[in-house]
C-alpha cells in the first residue's frame, strides 16, 4: 500500500533520516527551529534533535552560509535553509568564492559537504524580491551541484543523496510545490544527482522541464496525445551535473527541443540546453528550439501581472504549435 | 612574565622564519621567479608567531591574502609552501591555489583567502564544529583593519557571540586597506571597541611586541577553550612593504618615507632581540645561528620549488568536484 505525503513532508523525512544516521548533519537557517521553517520543511525537527542541531540563525546569510562552509571543511555536514533564493545574494561571496572554490583551489585538500536549500518561483504574491527563479546563475559556477526535484518522491531521495554527497549542493525547491502530494516510500532511499528522468516517453517532440514545469508538460502531453502528437517529457532533475546524454538522445530521436523552466528567458537553463544541442546535435534538429520561460522582467506584485509572468500550460501548447509547423 | 624559555626561543625562530621567507619571496618576485601576486607580511611577524604559539594542530585558523606568516606559524612546511608560490605540482594545492590560497586542513589551516573578510564566517563554522564535536578546540580568525568594515565581520562576531563559539578574532591593524588609511576608512581608532557591540571582550595590544601578543592571545584562546565564547583582539602593526610586490614605491603614493622608517625602527624582531639579550635568554651568537639555519632551510625550499615540475594540464580539470 503506497503512502501519499507532501513535498515538504518528504523533505522533512529526508532531513530527519540523515540526522538520525549521522550526528555530523545539522540544520541552520532563519526560523528553522521552533517556527519549523517558513514553508514548514523543518517542522518538528528541533523538538526531536535539539537547538544545537536545528539552529535558528540571526538574519546573517553570509555568516551562516560561510559558517556552513567552515563547518563542512572541519567534518560536519551542514544543511542550510535560505528562506527565499532571493536572499542568497547577500551571501554570494560565501557561495561563489568560498564554497564552490575550496576543493579545487586547495588542490583537493578540503572537502565541503554541505547543502543549501533554496526555493524559487512566483505565484504567492510575494513580489520582486521573494519570487525570483535565478537558479541558472549557479550553473555558471563550476564546483556546485544543483538539484531540482519535481516530485515528493525525488525530493526525499535527492535530498538524502545531496546530504551524503561530498560536494556542495544547491538544492532548488519551488515554493508552490511544498503542498504537492505524491507517493513516497517510508524507508530511506536515494535518487542520484545528475540523472534526468524520462517521465513520459514519446517520439514526436522533446520537452525538457524542471520543477513544476514537469507536471504542466505532462498535462499538455496528455492533451496532445488525443490529437495524435506524442510528446516526450524529460524531468531534468539536476542542472549540475547536467545529464547531457539524456537530452541529446531524446533530441536525436524527435528532432525537436522545447525547454520549460520558470527562470527568466535570457540565460536560463534552456539557453544552456539550446547551446548544447546546437553544438552536438544540430544535424538532428527539424524545427527551431523553443524556450518556455519567465519573461525578462522582475516579478510584479499585482495578481494579474504575476500570473502573466508564470510560464503556463498555454505557453507550452504555443511552443508545441510552433514546433509542429516544421514537422 | 612566566613564559618558558623554550617557548620564547620558538617565538623568535617563528618570526625569523617568516621574515627570512618573505625577504626571499620579495627577491624571487622581483627577479620574475614567482608569478602572480605576493602580499608580504614583513613587519607583522609578532602577531602570527604570538597567536599561533598558543595553538595545536587540532586548532583551526583562517587567514588572509597576506597569509604566509599565519600558515608558517601554524606549522606549514616551507617546501610545499614555496612550491605553491611557484605554481608547482608539489605545492600545498598542487599549484592551483598560489600565494593567496595555501591550505592544509590536517594542520588546521583552513586556507589563506583572497577575499577581504572572507575568512570570518569560515572561522565561525570551524568554531561550530569545535563546539559540537570537539570541545576544547578553537578557531582563530586573522583579518585586517579594512575587513572590519565588511558585513562579514559584523555578522560573524554577532553569530559567534550569540552561540558562545570558541573563536578568537585577531584583527591585524596595519593602518591601511591597500592605499586607504584607517582614518579614511573608519571613524574609530581602536577596532576592539566594536567587540562591545556584540557582547564579547575586546582588547587592543601592541602587535609588534610578540610577548604581549602571545599573552593576550593566550588568554583569549583559553577563554574560548573553556567554552566562555569569542574575543576580539586587535593588534596594532604596520606593513613595511607595499600592499603587494608591485605597489609603486612600496606604498609611497599614500604614506611618507618617514612613517615607514619609524615603523621599521619599531621592528618586532629587533625589539625581541633586545629583550632576549637583555634578559639573557639567547646570545647574539645563538640568534645568528637561528638565522643561518633558517636561511638554509629556505634555500632548500627554493631548490625544491625550482626543481619541481609544473602540474600537467589535465590538473586544471581535477578537483572541481570531489
Amino acid at each position: 500500500m503506497s503512502r501519499v505525503i507532501t513535498y515538504a513532508q518528504a523533505l522533512n523525512e529526508a532531513l530527519a533520516h540523515c540526522m538520525d544516521q549521522d550526528d555530523s548533519v545539522f540544520i541552520m537557517g532563519e526560523d528553522v527551529g521552533r517556527y519549523g521553517g517558513i514553508f514548514q520543511v523543518t517542522a518538528g525537527l528541533q523538538d526531536r534533535f535539539g537547538v544545537d542541531r536545528v539552529m535558528d540563525t540571526p538574519i546573517s546569510e553570509a555568516a551562516f552560509v560561510g559558517g556552513a562552509v567552515g563547518a563542512a571543511m572541519t567534518g560536519m555536514r551542514p544543511v542550510v535553509e535560505i528562506m527565499f533564493i532571493d536572499f542568497i545574494t547577500v551571501a554570494m561571496d560565501m557561495v561563489v568564492n568560498q564554497m564552490a572554490k575550496m576543493h579545487f583551489m586547495f588542490g583537493g585538500r578540503a572537502k565541503v559537504p554541505m547543502v543549501i536549500r533554496v526555493n524559487i518561483g512566483a505565484g504567492r504574491g510575494t513580489a520582486a524580491q521573494h519570487s525570483q527563479s535565478f537558479h541558472a546563475i549557479f550553473q555558471h559556477i563550476p564546483g556546485i551541484k544543483i538539484a531540482m526535484p519535481s516530485t515528493p518522491h525525488d525530493a526525499k531521495g535527492m535530498l538524502i543523496e545531496a546530504i551524503q554527497d561530498d560536494n556542495p549542493v544547491l538544492f532548488v525547491e519551488h515554493k508552490k510545490m511544498y503542498i504537492d502530494k505524491g507517493e513516497v516510500p517510508e524507508e530511506a532511499y536515494t535518487v542520484p544527482l545528475g540523472k534526468a528522468n524520462v517521465v513520459r516517453p514519446g517520439k514526436d517532440i522533446t520537452v525538457v522541464a524542471t520543477l513544476n514545469m514537469v507536471a504542466k508538460a505532462l498535462t499538455v502531453a496528455e492533451e496532445l496525445a488525443a490529437q495524435g502528437v506524442d510528446m516526450e517529457v524529460i524531468d531534468l532533475r539536476s542542472l549540475c551535473p547536467l545529464d547531457r546524454e539524456a537530452v541529446l538522445a531524446s533530441v536525436r530521436k524527435t528532432g525537436t527541443l522545447i525547454t520549460a523552466d520558470e527562470g527568466c528567458h535570457t540565460g536560463n537553463m534552456g539557453a544552456e540546453l539550446a547551446a548544447l544541442v546546437a553544438e552536438q546535435a544540430l544535424d538532428s534538429l527539424q524545427a527551431p528550439i523553443v524556450r518556455v520561460a519567465g519573461p525578462d522582467t522582475p516579478v510584479a506584485f499585482s495578481p494579474p501581472l504575476e500570473q502573466a509572468y508564470i510560464p503556463s500550460e498555454q505557453d507550452l501548447k504555443d511552443a508545441v504549435a510552433r514546433v509542429l509547423e516544421y514537422l | 612574565m612566566d613564559i618558558p624559555p623554550k617557548t620564547v626561543r620558538e617565538l623568535y625562530r617563528t618570526m625569523v622564519v617568516i621574515r627570512a621567507f618573505e625577504e626571499k619571496v620579495q627577491d624571487l618576485y622581483a627577479r620574475g621567479h614567482i608569478p602572480g601576486l605576493a602580499h608580504l607580511y614583513i613587519g607583522e611577524e609578532a602577531i602570527a608567531a604570538g597567536v599561533c604559539a598558543n595553538l595545536g594542530d587540532k586548532d583551526y585558523i583562517t587567514s588572509t591574502h597576506r597569509g604566509h606568516g599565519h600558515v608558517i606559524a601554524k606549522g606549514a612546511l616551507l617546501k610545499p609552501m614555496m612550491a605553491e608560490l611557484y605554481g608547482k605540482e608539489t605545492g600545498y594545492c598542487k599549484g592551483k591555489g598560489g600565494s593567496m590560497h595555501i591550505a592544509d586542513v590536517n594542520l588546521g589551516i583552513l586556507g589563506a583567502n583572497g577575499i577581504a573578510g572572507g575568512g570570518l564566517p569560515i572561522a565561525v563554522g570551524a568554531g561550530l564544529s569545535c563546539k559540537m564535536k570537539h570541545p576544547g578546540q578553537v578557531a582563530v580568525c586573522f583579518f585586517g583593519d579594512a575587513s572590519s568594515n565588511n558585513g562579514t565581520f559584523h555578522e560573524s562576531l554577532n553569530f559567534a557571540a550569540v552561540h558562545k563559539l570558541p573563536v578568537v578574532f585577531v584583527c591585524e591593524n596595519n593602518g591601511f586597506g591597500i592605499s586607504v588609511s584607517q582614518a579614511q576608512h573608519q571613524a574609530i581608532t581602536d577596532i576592539s571597541i566594536r567587540a562591545a557591540g556584540y557582547g564579547m571582550p575586546g582588547q587592543t595590544v601592541d602587535g609588534n611586541d610578540v610577548l604581549t601578543v602571545y599573552l593576550a592571545a593566550g588568554e583569549a584562546i583559553d577563554r574560548a577553550r573553556r567554552g566562555e565564547g569569542p574575543t576580539l583582539l586587535e593588534c596594532k602593526t604596520y606593513r613595511w612593504r607595499g600592499h603587494h610586490e608591485g605597489d609603486p614605491n612600496q606604498g609611497g603614493r599614500y604614506r611618507s618615507k618617514e612613517d615607514i622608517q619609524a615603523w621599521v625602527e619599531n621592528c618586532p624582531i629587533k625589539r625581541f632581540e633586545q629583550y632576549l639579550t637583555k634578559n639573557k635568554v639567547m646570545t647574539k651568537k645563538q640568534m645568528q645561528a637561528v638565522w643561518d639555519e633558517v636561511e638554509q632551510e629556505i634555500d632548500g625550499s627554493i631548490e625544491f620549488a625550482e626543481q619541481s615540475p609544473f602540474p600537467p594540464l589535465e590538473e586544471m580539470f581535477q578537483d572541481v568536484l570531489a
